[in-house]
């Protein structure tokens, strides 16, 4: 027993016990890793993202911008009324358009119109921005995130679904340079 | 009738075993030193965070953790459950009282030196309480689901997603999806009220633990110093030569200072009544000025103030460095004198993030940075800069207000402070330096060359060259005027 070489019978059953819920533990941590990174994981490739309708063309004057909003494409039950999301839509002429997420580059404080002087402005840190959403001046370091549009049947459609962010791939794969609207 | 107690008392400490534990615990002599007012502000945390723990309780037996009820749970606690307003006010304040104490308790620590050998480890659990005292501050801000909840939300997800690759990642995993909605109130839900506050009472028994074990830090004595060889020997000949028990000692100040906190949080809570919540949060109402809670106000500021190239690695970077250096501080400087009479950095230091945080705090107050977005509406061109004005310039001042000049620049004290005040911009500027801010905009303002018509330009320059004390003569390009005599000259056929 008391030879540093042999094992006794119970410290072999400690060792294998103890074995045995490592083996449990790894065992049930993967089911419990995916369900906490399921947010994650179902973001991959984009699978948030989907088409959704803002209004007919008819509801967008030439040369105006106006406020819309759409329903989210992902949504849960308790959602409320946190499963719409506004967007600042602007007709340029025709079926030319662009359409802004009112979160702002910087923080994503909701931004403003001012048709007046044809800005957006930012009531959070003072970011500033042209109609044609980009930059003008204070801390935003880009221009106004902008949605992947197409106008299909009459109907304004836009790719969204999820929050814009200065780091989300979104932000970067679209609007990332509003192009000069002259 | 004494009797039966005793003899309750004695059968369940036969069971239990506690009673002698717990006289120890109250009677280990302290230094007579300690029994100060100085030392009162970690039991005083405890207090608070026993006081956070009750309310939270009975708020989460009326309020609904979902993204579509939790607002209207509020104004169910704050107008129809008796008292429902109280315990929601007791609960907001004793927030705010929690995080200034443990920043005071903090503050004191430092500056007596209890961080250094051999309660480093104290210290650095005391540095994990105030990072989960600030985690509570901030998911119980969201939990408040209104407006500032959900913009605050965007603000957070914002800065996350700055972070190099992972970002977009943690952005999601924070929301719980893609987008800040019922999900997202869920997890911040199960954050403040599991998993933040489990680890809270783990490591503040720990804290405990540590206090009672290697004994309340002496009052410090300039040019007693610190050395790991004798500290702990010299510490129990002080407590033995001139401690005291702790019971009743010196816990009466704590347990004065303790009612008193309690009050006054009680006062608070009556008189200025419970936080919010403000609008409901309806991501398609954007006429909303979102702001943190008071104790994010300083990061608010800093946000607006930073050259944009420095804030994302301001804001990566920062907390990290003052993270470590936090945890690090009783390695680097673990002995030593204790003393804040002979330790000028550390009162200097203190000084300063004391002053910068209130400076932040305090413009936070006012955002000088916002545009003010009802202004060009709102606020009314003084009397004194239209007396006597002719028709363009009046003309001016129409475009100036209409083109919401006003949001951003003052005139007479009202308006925006995001530009520089115009009450005298004629001084500063001539017609020409004018024309071209207002058309090319430039240091900082946008510009408006597209948005203003020849006319429109004209006019609100005239007007702004009206602007300039009386007595005191326009800005001009003397230049100029050389240039046009000369040319008025020529045409008129005058000799040199």
């Amino acid at each position: 027993m008391s030879n540093e070489n042999t094992i006794s019978r119970r410290g072999l059953f400690m060792k294998l016990g103890i074995l045995f819920n490592g083996l449990v533990a790894t065992a049930l941590a993967v089911p419990i890793l995916r369900f906490l990174l399921s947010s994650v994981s179902r973001g991959r490739a984009s699978a948030y993202l989907s088409w959704v309708p803002l209004g007919h063309v008819s509801e967008f004057p030439e040369g105006e911008t106006r406020l819309a909003s759409f329903r989210n494409p992902y949504v849960t039950p308790t959602d409320g009324k946190t499963a719409d999301t506004a967007c600042w839509v602007r007709r340029v002429e025709g079926d030319q358009f662009q359409v802004f997420a009112v979160n702002c580059a910087h923080l994503g404080c909701p931004v403003r119109w001012f048709p007046q002087s044809g800005l957006f402005m930012c009531p959070c840190h003072g970011g500033a921005y042209y109609r044609d959403g980009s930059r003008a001046s204070g801390p935003p370091e880009r221009g106004l995130f902008e949605y992947p549009y197409k106008v299909q049947d009459g109907l304004v459609t836009i790719q969204a679904g999820e929050l814009p962010t200065p780091g989300s791939p979104t932000a970067s794969l679209f609007g990332k340079k509003p192009p000069c609207a002259g | 009738m004494r009797r039966l107690i005793t003899e309750v008392g004695e059968w369940f400490d036969r069971r239990l075993q506690l009673a002698a534990p717990i006289r120890e615990a109250a009677e280990h002599p302290v230094p007579r030193s300690t029994a100060s007012w100085f030392y009162v502000f970690g039991s005083a945390a405890l207090t608070v965070f026993l006081l956070q723990l009750v309310t939270g309780i009975l708020l989460a037996l009326i309020y609904v953790p979902s993204a579509s009820e939790a607002w209207s749970s509020l104004q169910a606690l704050n107008h129809d459950v008796t008292l429902g307003w109280f315990i929601r006010a007791m609960h907001g304040w004793g927030s705010n009282f929690m995080v200034a104490i443990v920043l005071i308790h903090m503050v004191q620590v430092f500056l007596f030196g209890a961080y250094k050998f051999p309660r480093e480890l104290t210290w650095i659990v005391g540095v994990f309480l105030l990072l989960m005292t600030l985690g509570m501050a901030f998911t119980g801000q969201v939990l408040r689901f209104d407006q500032d909840a959900y913009w605050g939300l965007g603000i957070g997800a914002s800065i996350a997603s700055r972070v190099p690759i992972a970002g977009p990642m943690i952005v999601k995993l924070m929301l719980g999806g893609p987008t800040i909605a019922g999900a997202t109130l869920s997890r911040f839900f199960a954050l403040h009220v599991f998993v933040i506050p489990g680890m809270l009472i783990g490591f503040v028994c720990l804290h405990l633990l540590m206090v009672l074990k290697l004994g309340i830090n002496e009052w410090p004595m300039p040019g007693r110093l610190v050395k790991k060889t004798t500290y702990v020997t010299e510490y129990h000949e002080l407590t033995k030569r001139n401690g005291a028990p702790f019971v009743p000692y010196a816990v009466w100040k704590d347990l004065f200072f303790a009612a008193f906190i309690l009050l006054a949080i009680a006062a608070c809570a009556v008189y200025f009544g419970p936080f919010g919540p403000t609008g409901r949060p309806d991501p398609t109402i954007i006429q909303t000025v979102p702001k943190p809670d008071y104790f994010f106000l300083w990061l608010y500021a800093l946000l607006s103030l930073l050259p944009p190239s420095m804030e994302t690695p301001a804001l990566l970077i920062g907390p990290v460095v003052v993270i470590i250096g936090l945890l690090l501080l009783p390695f680097l400087s673990g002995e030593g004198e204790k003393s804040w009479r002979r330790r000028p950095i550390a009162v200097l230091t203190v000084l300063l993030i004391a002053i910068t945080l209130g400076t932040f705090t305090h413009l936070a107050g006012f955002t000088p940075w916002s545009p003010h977005m009802n202004a060009w509406s709102g606020d009314p061109v003084p009397e004194q800069f239209l007396h006597g004005s002719t028709a363009i310039e009046r003309q001016g001042a129409l475009v100036f207000q209409v083109k919401q000049c006003r949001n951003c620049h003052s005139l007479g004290e009202s308006g925006g402070q995001r530009g520089p005040a115009l009450d005298t911009v004629a001084v500063r500027l001539t017609q020409d330096q004018l024309i071209r801010q207002v058309i090319q905009g430039g240091g900082n303002m946008p510009a408006y060359g597209k948005n203003l018509s020849p006319a429109e330009t004209t006019a609100l320059v005239a007007f702004l060259e009206t602007l300039h004390p009386r007595g005191q003569a326009p800005a001009r390009d003397a230049a100029r005027d050389i240039a046009l005599s000369e040319d008025k000259d020529q045409r008129h056929g005058a000799p040199r």
